[in-house]
């Protein structure tokens, strides 16, 4: 055990990256406020780009993992941009950013 | 014990633990603060994958672009003039059981795999590499995400500009 925790390996960050996908998970679930749901979904994808380089660097993957990585980096990018277009759009039409305040398409 | 492993575990713990004040802080500016945190503890973890050019993006787009694009969102939509940071919670015990069990499926799932680990090859840097793969397997996806940029950037500004001419309708 003592051995295994000396010793980083591929499984280590593989651990890390499962601990961060839970905690944004979490953030999703529990928070009622739009930005901080966004927050969550960027943890979610940084854990999942965690999980492409580390599989590039310990596996046979080798250099296409970060180039996927880098694809996860821009599309983020772009969805951060546009969500955040969305929330000043719903903020301005409902004065508010409660998620369970839209609740218009409710049947 | 190696200077690598006690940096993992260093990077690892600050990652972490700012994370989970995110997640579990009131108010959002705190939050915003501490993802700053975590984004730049996953941007050293890149480094010890040897991934330097990532980790250099991580902190230009995540840290300079979308980190201050939250804390643009945050300004613009706070409601009142009473400076009201809050974030209401809800479903906590659900919740928690969902990503505990989540993180618990997800570390089992990664503990008793038996990867096959193939020893690492050597490279001094990424950025040459992942220059030539841009401009030679990759330039197709490389051109798509540039055009998706484009088009997510001008959909952003064509949402934002309406949203002030409506404004300006309103008020007339």
């Amino acid at each position: 055990m003592i051995q295994w925790l000396a010793e980083p390996g591929l499984t280590h960050f593989l651990i890390v990256s499962a601990i961060l996908f839970s905690l944004g998970l979490m953030a999703i679930l529990t928070k009622r406020n739009i930005i901080m749901v966004l927050m969550g979904v960027e943890l979610i994808l940084n854990s999942a780009n965690i999980n492409f380089i580390a599989f590039s660097r310990f596996t046979e993957l080798s250099l296409d993992g970060q180039m996927i990585g880098l694809f996860v980096i821009i599309i983020a990018a772009a969805e951060a941009a546009v969500a955040l277009a969305i929330a000043l759009n719903v903020y301005n039409r409902f004065k508010s950013i409660n998620l369970d305040d839209i609740s218009l398409m409710k049947g | 014990m190696e200077m690598t492993t006690i940096l993992f575990y260093l990077f690892s713990i600050v990652t972490i633990t700012s994370a989970s004040i995110m997640v579990f802080s009131k108010n959002i500016v705190h939050s915003a603060f501490a993802l700053m945190f975590t984004l730049m503890g996953v941007a050293a973890l890149y480094v010890l994958l040897y991934a330097d050019f990532l980790a250099a993006t991580q902190i230009l787009v995540y840290v300079g672009g979308i980190l201050i694009l939250i804390l643009f969102g945050v300004m613009l939509t706070t409601q009142g003039q009473s400076f009201n940071f809050k974030t209401i919670t809800v479903n906590l015990v659900p919740a928690s059981i969902a990503s505990v069990a989540a993180a618990g499926l997800l570390i089992f799932v990664f503990t008793r795999t038996e990867w096959t680990v193939s020893e690492p090859n050597e490279h001094s840097d990424t950025v040459h590499s992942l220059g030539m793969m841009l401009m030679g397997d990759y330039v197709l996806p490389f051109i798509l995400v540039g055009f998706l940029l484009l088009v997510a950037i001008i959909g952003a500004i064509v949402m934002a500009t309406r949203l002030s001419t409506e404004i300006e309708n309103q008020s007339n």
